[in-house]
């Protein structure tokens, strides 16, 4: 491999995962913050790509952001409609959301599963076009996820530190605490879903400018996949503040990208990144459960044996 | 100020595990009163709480506090007036954020955009300086750090830091050890009498429930049994307390943790 090989490789690596850390942004929120585990987040990216994918068409590059991003709240407002106000399970809440927005994805499409942008004005080809004679005119890629990531990085932080942030927190870090506090659990669920999914929107929608192509199959995984990014990113800079955890959180999704896009490189089947995605969620989940049993496990097995060892809980 | 009215709670009604938990239970608090409830297991001490706080609506009577009826407010408006300790140190606190930014949230402050200013961080060192543990060094540290008498003396700021019309405390120093307990225990008495915060507080500990507050509720069944104040609980003992119990509920208290503490 030449250096060449490996740069082209970071770049693309550094790409997907610039603009799937949006995605891994919104579960910091949704998942980490809020503790909800919102398993509408494979439509709902793909609704943002969708989505942006229309707009974009109809000759208005620069508003398919925020028609994605607010397709985002909208679903991430029924999301938590659902599990506020309408007794459905949580978990449950996403899978059906999930499910509803297959058919509403393909409707967007106009009934197509395959939306063509390659001869589209997208903020790629914006950001080409304004680049172009300037050193950086071949990255325009990069600047427009770096430009993105920075924005939501920033508001991200800045959110989550306003009092409707501490209270979105605390909802998930501590029920007990806030369903006897004056904090509106209805509310901050609402606020955090809506504000997780707008950026989950906001993500599909690059990712399928940036490919030129909007398809129903974008999102299929993505919750996966950014669940793994996130556990990586909790692992490498875990504890501290929210500005440093958020910046792990872009950092795991660089990580992912980059070992995903490695063992591509050593004929690793495309198909198989979303079997590499589960095990590493399953691994970082996992992982810390089973090493807390371990000496009671090793215990148990010495005790049909014989041999006493002590330890364990 | 706090006006229960013929208030009622019968959980799981129609089933054989029917547990008339309140019953036709009326209270009067005046402002300023400080009031020690204590009671037999089940007596419905807690569950006195939860209708006051409003963790469930009662099933009959109403509840007026400041002279506005709560009867049908949810839990987290009530809230706003009411502050609330549990026994268990690690309700009252988010383990994950730090004590600043616990304080933050029970200041409530500002719009919900607002962020914690400079004002607002001296204003918190100051508070918690007050409580004599250190944690003013420590604001940046997540609550998860600290320890279960330090969390509790936290949760009483908190609860107190905007100063509520009634505060509920629910045996707030039982899970703590004795020294801690009596930390607690005046720092209580000390923000309660600097702020006239009218306050109900359940304890196991009969002498406490005499030395603390000018006013002794005991409850049985559901119902208050023995209503003492002034002069007349001002020469009581705590074989004065048992004895009266023994007249009001016709039976001899049996909370274990009562009999077991000194």
């Amino acid at each position: 491999m030449d250096l060449s090989t490996v740069l082209s490789l970071g770049q693309t690596a550094l790409e997907l995962g610039l603009i799937c850390a949006l995605t891994v942004l919104a579960l910091f929120l949704s998942y980490s913050m809020l503790n909800v585990c919102d398993l509408s987040t494979d439509g709902c990216f793909t609704l943002g790509a969708t989505v942006g994918a229309v707009v974009a068409l109809a000759g208005h590059p620069l508003l398919s952001i925020p028609a994605a991003m607010a397709a985002g709240i909208c679903s991430g407002f029924v999301t938590a409609l659902l599990q506020t106000r309408m007794g459905v399970d949580s978990l449950l809440a996403g899978i059906i959301v999930n499910t509803a927005l297959y058919s509403i994805n393909i409707a967007v499409m106009g009934g197509s599963s395959l939306l063509n942008m390659n001869k589209t004005d997208t903020v790629f080809t914006m950001m080409k076009d304004l680049l172009s004679g300037t050193p950086l005119a071949g990255q325009y890629k990069l600047v427009v996820a770096l430009i993105a990531v920075a924005a939501v990085v920033a508001i991200l932080v800045l959110f989550l530190n306003t009092r409707l942030g501490l209270s979105i927190r605390a909802t998930g870090d501590n029920p007990d605490m806030v369903r006897a506090s004056s904090i509106n659990t209805v509310f901050t669920t609402t606020v955090g879903l809506c504000v997780a999914n707008a950026f989950t929107g906001l993500s599909g929608c690059l990712l399928a400018q940036s490919q030129k192509s909007a398809e129903i199959n974008i999102g299929t995984g993505m919750v996966t996949i950014a669940l793994a990014s996130l556990l990586i990113g909790r692992t490498i800079l875990g504890k501290g503040s929210i500005l440093r955890r958020a910046v792990g959180v872009v950092l795991g999704s660089f990580v992912f990208r980059l070992v995903y896009t490695i063992a591509l490189r050593f004929n690793m089947p495309a198909f198989m990144l979303k079997l590499v995605s589960s095990v590493i969620v399953i691994a970082a989940i996992s992982g810390p459960y089973l090493k807390r049993r371990w000496p009671m496990i090793r215990r148990r097995l010495a005790h049909g044996s014989g041999r006493a060892v002590k330890g364990g809980r | 100020m706090l006006k229960l009215s013929h208030i009622s709670k019968t959980f799981n009604p129609g089933t054989v595990n029917e547990k008339k938990a309140l019953t036709d239970l009326s209270l009067h608090l005046r402002q300023g009163d400080f009031v020690t409830i204590i009671g037999s297991n089940g007596a419905g001490k807690s569950t006195l709480f939860n209708a006051v706080a409003g963790s469930f609506f009662t099933d009959a009577g109403s509840i007026e506090l400041g002279g506005r009826d709560i009867t049908f407010q949810p839990e987290f408006k009530r809230a706003r007036v009411i502050g609330r300790l549990f026994q268990d140190p690690m309700r009252g606190s988010a383990p994950g954020m730090t004590i600043e930014e616990n304080l933050a949230l029970a200041a409530g402050s500002g719009g919900w955009f607002s962020h914690m200013t400079k004002r607002d961080r001296e204003r918190f060192r100051d508070r918690l300086a007050l409580l004599e543990m250190g944690l003013e060094d420590r604001m940046r540290q997540p609550v998860g750090l600290l320890s279960g008498g330090q969390r509790q003396a936290l949760t009483l700021l908190m609860a107190t830091m905007v100063p509520p019309q009634l505060l509920l405390l629910d045996e707030h120093t039982a899970a703590l050890d004795p020294g801690t307990a009596e930390k607690v225990l005046k720092i209580t008495r000390q923000i309660v009498e600097e702020n006239r915060i009218t306050t109900m507080m359940v304890t196991h500990n009969m002498k406490q429930a005499l030395d603390l507050g000018n006013r002794t509720l005991m409850m049985d069944s559901g119902k208050i049994v023995l209503d003492v104040s002034g002069e007349e609980r001002a020469g009581m003992t705590v074989d004065d307390l048992l004895e009266r119990f023994r007249a009001g509920a016709g039976k001899v208290l049996d909370n274990d943790r009562i009999l077991l503490s000194d």
